[in-house]
């Protein structure tokens, strides 16, 4: 009787442990750390830094056991991606390891590998326990067009086998002369041939070109924030608005115009989907898409914007959209469930007025579409009520990444902490 | 005739005290450098100079200000592509062609720039601008 009890006992364990119920119950061991590690969070949640001063991270990806793989901008000790591991459940990593001798942006998990993009290929390596095997690596995406301007590619994989990756424009307007004042727009773009748009390749095939891929939206001018939503089954991006929208036109635009216009555009992308630039750039005054004044534009004509994709929401200009995350866990309440988190990186084309963003947005969804406006989830990264300049910001919130318990993971650009927000209140 | 006189006098008296008011009304007068910085650099390179990481690189205590009068001057005329280092961070954002600016002008901005933003270096005058744009 005794025996069968704990034959019982055992078996329930067992089937908890391999059901995955132990990482949550890992999670209710959490303690936030003191001031949530130096963001604030609504009530009821807490936050901890997983680590402090990893690198330059980018984005960040996380797999079913939790192993963490955070993308850097600059090599540190001569490795681009780091492995942070858990291994005694108290949130902190205290195993830490780099490897790749690339930068860059994008990184994600799926069908038992991590993809890992440079500024112009895409890689990915079968995951193990503790890792990668790295010996196994293989080139899926190589030589897509590069330029130091827009490099970030940003990468997601949908459902079906294909990956998804944003190719930048290397232009702030496509004027014959970049960011020059009295330079013509060209028309029509010769950029958005094999930039400024959504690729889709096969996610399983090695060595594609970007020929080998479809063009699956164009007309963007860089999307850092890209993610496939698994439960709607939509990809959806984040638009960076042009820049410098006084400096170019001071007759047209104020200092204080240029510092809210265009608005950063929040699009559900279809096959075939063109969003506009840089023909057209979204007013979120006049709540209508408005032709660019290197086209012909007055602040108000929009006769070039017929037929281009309108977004699903619009956010003040210049915030920077840096990672997109649709929210899928049990972990925090309800109305959190299959909403989207937005990175806001934070501006640096406000100036001379003071800059914005720099902080996570929550944007709740119903049906796959936005059912109420965003508010602000996480912030204070840049550590002071007001930041002039970029360069004031102690940390700027840049990729994000849902844990197996449904934790929230950030990381910051500036000095690498990586931040985990756990929720703490009753449901 | 005597009411002309005091009525002319009245006319340049007002006038004198109105040329006499304004430069004390704005005490030390900006440096002409100043106002280019804000209508054309200010927006990447920012109100302290700092630029913005990754992308547009830092004018204070850089040997690109500080250095070869020539080469900072043609970076203003012919803009900057190629991304540049600076204390082991690489900067992205294309520098546009500034031609458009007179010599007077630039040498304005860059002697501003040349001494601000914890910068201490030497004037740059038309005449060295006007040789550079010739030697392009």
């Amino acid at each position: 009787m005794k025996k069968s009890f704990f034959n019982c006992l055992t078996a329930i364990l067992v089937s908890i442990f391999i059901l995955g119920i132990y990482p949550v119950k890992a999670q209710k061991t959490l303690k936030p750390d003191a001031n949530n590690g130096g963001i604030k969070v609504p009530q009821g949640f807490g936050a901890l830094q997983v680590v402090p001063k990893l690198g330059r991270a980018r984005h960040i990806a996380i797999d079913q056991t939790g192993n963490i793989f955070v993308k850097l901008s600059v090599l540190k000790d001569g490795k681009g991606i780091y492995i942070l591991r858990d291994t005694d459940g108290d949130g902190k990593a205290d195993d830490i390891k780099g490897f790749g001798n690339y930068i860059g942006t994008g990184i994600a998990i799926g069908n038992g590998y991590l993809y890992s993009a440079s500024d112009s290929s895409v890689y990915r390596y079968p995951l193990t326990k503790t890792g990668v095997d790295t010996s196994k690596m293989e080139i899926i995406v190589a030589s897509v067009p590069y330029s130091t301007n827009h490099p970030a590619k940003s990468i997601t994989l949908d459902n079906e086998g294909k990956l998804y990756m944003n190719i930048g424009a290397p232009s702030n307007a496509c004027q014959e002369k970049d960011r020059v004042k009295g330079s013509p727009g060209m028309d029509p773009c010769p950029l958005l041939e094999n930039y400024g748009g959504i690729w889709q390749f096969d996610a399983n095939k090695q060595g594609q070109r970007e020929a080998d891929g479809t063009r699956f939206a164009t007309g963007l001018r860089n999307c850092v924030a890209l993610e496939w939503d698994s439960y709607s089954k939509q990809l959806f991006a984040v638009q960076h608005g042009r820049d410098q929208l006084d400096m170019l036109f001071p007759n047209m635009y104020t200092h204080e115009q240029n510092a809210e216009l265009p608005a950063e555009e929040f699009f559900m992308l279809k096959k075939g989907s063109d969003c506009g630039w840089p023909y057209c750039y979204y007013d979120q005054f006049q709540k209508k898409l408005i032709q660019s004044p290197e086209y012909g534009g007055d602040g108000k004509k929009a006769d070039l914007c017929e037929g281009k994709e309108l977004p699903i929401m619009a956010f003040p200009g210049h915030w920077a959209p840096n990672d997109l995350l649709f929210y899928h866990g049990n972990q925090f309440p309800e109305k959190y469930k299959n909403g989207a988190f937005i990175c806001f990186h934070g501006s640096w084309n406000r100036a001379p007025l003071k800059q914005a963003g720099y902080f996570v947005a929550f944007i709740p969804f119903k049906d796959g579409k936005p059912s109420g406006d965003w508010e602000v989830f996480a912030e204070g990264f840049a550590g002071g009520p007001e930041i002039k300049s970029p360069n004031d910001a102690k940390h700027r919130p840049m990729g994000l990444a849902e844990g197996p318990d449904g934790s929230l993971y950030i990381t910051d650009s500036v000095d690498g902490t990586v931040w985990r927000v756990i929720y703490k209140g009753t449901k | 005739m005597r009411k002309l006189i005091v009525i002319c006098l009245f006319i340049i008296a007002y006038n004198s005290y109105g040329q006499t008011k304004k430069p004390a009304a704005k005490q030390v007068p900006a440096h002409p450098g100043k106002k280019v910085y804000e209508e054309y650099c200010l927006s990447c390179h920012q109100e302290d100079g700092m630029g913005v990481p990754g992308m547009n690189p830092p004018i204070s205590k850089t040997e690109w200000v500080s250095g070869d009068k020539t080469r900072l001057i043609k970076i203003v005329v012919n803009g900057l592509t190629a991304p540049i280092q600076i204390n082991g961070e690489s900067f992205h954002n294309p520098m546009p062609s500034h031609d458009f600016l007179t010599d007077q002008q630039i040498a304005n901005v860059l002697t501003y720039i040349r001494n601000n933003f914890g910068n201490k270096y030497s004037a740059i005058k038309p005449e060295e601008v006007k040789a550079a744009r010739a030697g392009k």
